[in-house]
């Protein structure tokens, strides 16, 4: 099979390369990323001042939903499937996914689900406008008739999701180089290994609760219909037993990411190893018995609020182990810091700011203060933008020159960096003070006090989407030409990825190398 | 032999996946439900109870207030005919509720009770309720829904004051159509 792509249109309809789907799932999930920008965009024109402007509240409110939604399930979560799909062959010495062809099938559906989800735009009553954790009974009795082609979008990712993750696993497993035991993997690998698992074991649990919506909106059962004896509560619990493990899924491989990039540029191995690989896994299973957090204010049991308070913070101890090790990685290192460094160190930073904001979240008895304001859309902006979308860009930056062969435009690199993080500070630090004084999250229009905090996280945005236009521009620019990348491409990286010329040809590992 | 061992893998997760789904439909509703049965955790009372002859506690009257209120959209006029009554624990009362029907057109409605606080939910005990049924009012019908419950006399000491409250649905749509088979005359119960 030494044969090359098919040409024109063909070769991305028809392919089962692993880098040609890869590149496919970053070019998706950036376009993605703009739209779902586009529509943070127009929340934050609309919150620049007090009182309406731009846009009616209902219009405001399908804008916050389809966000939301874009944003986690098109943009974050399509880029590390993307990365993976172009990393862990190159990583683990295999020549292509385990399954190449469902590979194809994964990623082909994920256009149609999102045409369609926005599509929802353009219908009568307009799109989704329950927020996108889409509580019943907002989201049943109280939808816009575009909720049922929500609900089969939502059936389509997750079948995308559940079928990326069975590859990623069964690749990870059975196509391992020689010599390639598990505790040799590269972090990123070992990451996505248990990231899979939880998108296995959560999808399911999300089409079934968009399942239950689409029985009780057209089927006339009352899962979650107080009047026929359901509970809109159960909507919540099922709901968070599939979100909070999400939130990890959007993080775990980003830890992946950064500990393959930290150690490069601090020119020192990674530091304890095999505690970053127990502490992910400690992580992925307290992701399931922490999932009221999201919850306080329903009306537990005093025992219920303790429980679910303890377990969250629990989540501290792992995640302290891991910003430890990469902090100890970057101690007397010889550093420097290009864009793919700069970016990490942002994470790490940023990272643990909006980890305490969730730690002051966990505290039950202050939640109830905090539920349900701006302090929590500033503590989840700072654990996924920081988080998911600046350790994204980092490792596009980091392999870029793998992929393409030519070296990124370092300046307009760090220009790009300082752009973003100068624009998501000011978007999202001013939040945290709006939020403790009480503005609501999910409103087109607040109380005076907070008109100065909104206008300065409004300027923020547009120098964050700014800064991304700078992103496409160099990435576009590296694609078509520039400065050829070494083999290496950087001070002595580790990983099997930099032993491949530069860049990667079509086919890599045709043979398995052999790992010391 | 390696196309083998990836499908085996691929089997099993996707039997994996499949137990995840049949887990969240078929399983965590009836978790939840006997959960809350359990714990009284979303203030929900208890289905019929048959009375068991107790002891009078005439030592403790406990304060029971009713609460009535309509969801959204349902236009009925809904009311306790006394707010509040002082009981005995272990003593049998009744009180009714008062329900009309002002539209033009007949009408099904469903009560929903919800008790305060919820840690008293195992210790209220309602021998006859009129939200054990859809209640059907004919257009400008008005109707007196019977309740008689007893409050255990194992109920905590600290609690002295218990809020019943009744939220009533309108129903029709889901349940006009096979109405027969319900309860069509409210005051034959009482």
């Amino acid at each position: 099979m030494a044969h090359g792509p098919q040409p024109g249109f063909k070769r991305w309809l028809y392919t089962t390369n692993h880098k040609d789907i890869g590149s496919m799932y970053l070019w998706f999930s950036f376009a993605m990323f703009l739209l779902g920008g586009c529509m943070a965009l127009v929340i934050r024109a609309e919150l620049f001042e007090p009182g309406l402007q731009i846009v009616q509240p209902e219009f405001f409110n399908q804008m916050t939903t389809m966000h939301g939604l874009i944003m986690v399930f098109g943009a974050v979560m399509p880029a590390f499937v993307g990365l993976a799909n172009w990393m862990i062959p190159m990583m683990v010495g295999a020549p292509d996914m385990a399954l190449p062809r469902m590979n194809n099938w994964s990623f082909w559906i994920l256009p149609f689900a999102f045409t369609m989800l926005a599509s929802t735009l353009f219908m009568d009553g307009g799109a989704p406008n329950f927020g996108w954790t889409f509580y019943a009974p907002l989201s049943t009795e109280y939808a816009p008739p575009s909720v049922t082609f929500f609900i089969f979008a939502i059936h389509i990712m997750g079948a995308s999701s559940i079928m990326g993750a069975i590859n990623i696993i069964a690749t990870i497993l059975n196509m391992r180089a020689p010599g390639m035991t598990l505790m040799k993997m590269p972090l990123f690998v070992w990451t996505w290994l248990i990231t899979a698992y939880l998108l296995i074991a959560v999808m399911p649990v999300l089409a079934g609760v968009v399942t239950m919506m689409l029985m009780d909106i057209h089927f006339g059962t009352s899962f979650f219909s107080a009047a026929g004896g359901g509970d809109p509560v159960l909507f919540q619990h099922v709901f968070w037993f599939f979100g909070h493990p999400e939130v990890y899924i959007m993080i775990l491989p980003a830890f992946g990411i950064v500990s393959a990039i930290i150690p490069t540029f601090a020119r020192k191995p990674l530091f304890g190893y095999s505690s970053m690989v127990y502490a992910t896994a400690s992580i992925a299973f307290l992701s399931f018995i922490v999932w009221a957090h999201h919850m306080f204010t329903v009306g537990m049991p005093i025992a219920g609020e303790l429980f679910f308070m303890y377990a969250t913070m629990l989540i501290a101890v792992p995640t302290g182990v891991k910003v430890f090790n990469w902090i100890t990685t970057m101690f007397r290192g010889s550093m420097t810091f290009e864009t793919p460094m700069l970016f990490s160190i942002a994470f790490v930073i940023l990272f643990t700011l909006g980890g305490f904001s969730g730690l002051m979240l966990a505290i039950a008895p202050a939640d109830f203060q905090y539920h349900d304001t701006y302090f929590v859309v500033a503590h989840f902006h700072y654990v996924l933008v920081p988080g998911a979308i600046f350790s994204i860009t980092a490792g596009v930056y980091y392999w870029l020159p793998k992929w393409t062969g030519n070296m990124y435009n370092e300046t307009m690199g760090k220009v790009h960096f300082w752009l973003a993080f100068i624009g998501l500070n000011v978007t999202f630090f001013p939040m945290h003070f709006v939020g403790l004084a009480g503005m609501p999250r999910r409103i087109p229009d607040y109380a005076l006090q907070f008109a100065d905090f909104n206008q300065i996280a409004s300027m923020g945005a547009f120098l964050f989407g700014a800064a991304q236009i700078v992103f496409l521009f160099n990435v576009v620019r590296t694609v078509q030409g520039g400065k050829k990348a070494s083999d290496e491409v950087w001070d002595n990286p580790e990983g099997l990825e930099w032993t491949v010329p530069s860049p990667a040809p079509y086919h890599t590992f045709s043979t398995p190398p052999s790992v010391r | 032999m390696r196309l083998n061992e990836n499908a085996i893998v691929a089997t099993k997760l996707l039997a994996l996946a499949a137990g995840m789904l049949l887990f969240a439909l078929f399983v965590m509703p009836p978790l939840y439900d006997a959960f809350c049965e359990i714990t009284g955790l979303n203030g929900k009372t208890g289905e019929k109870y048959e009375a068991v002859p107790a002891a009078v506690d005439t030592d403790r009257l406990v304060k029971v207030q009713f609460v009535a209120s309509n969801n959204e959209n349902m236009p009925w006029g809904f009311k306790p005919s006394v707010a509040t009554m002082k009981v005995h624990p272990g003593e049998a009362m009744d009180t009714v509720f008062l329900a009309s029907n002002p539209t033009g057109r007949d009408m099904v409605g469903q009560a929903i009770p919800s008790l305060v606080p919820f840690e008293t939910a195992q210790y209220f005990h309602k021998t006859e309720c009129f939200c054990f049924n859809q209640q059907t009012l004919e257009a400008g019908e008005s109707a007196e829904l019977p309740l008689r419950f007893i409050v255990d006399p194992d109920l905590p000491p600290g609690v002295n004051t218990i809020t019943l409250s009744y939220t009533l649905f309108d129903v029709t749509e889901r349940f006009s159509s096979n109405s027969d088979n319900k309860n069509t005359d409210p005051e034959r119960e009482g």
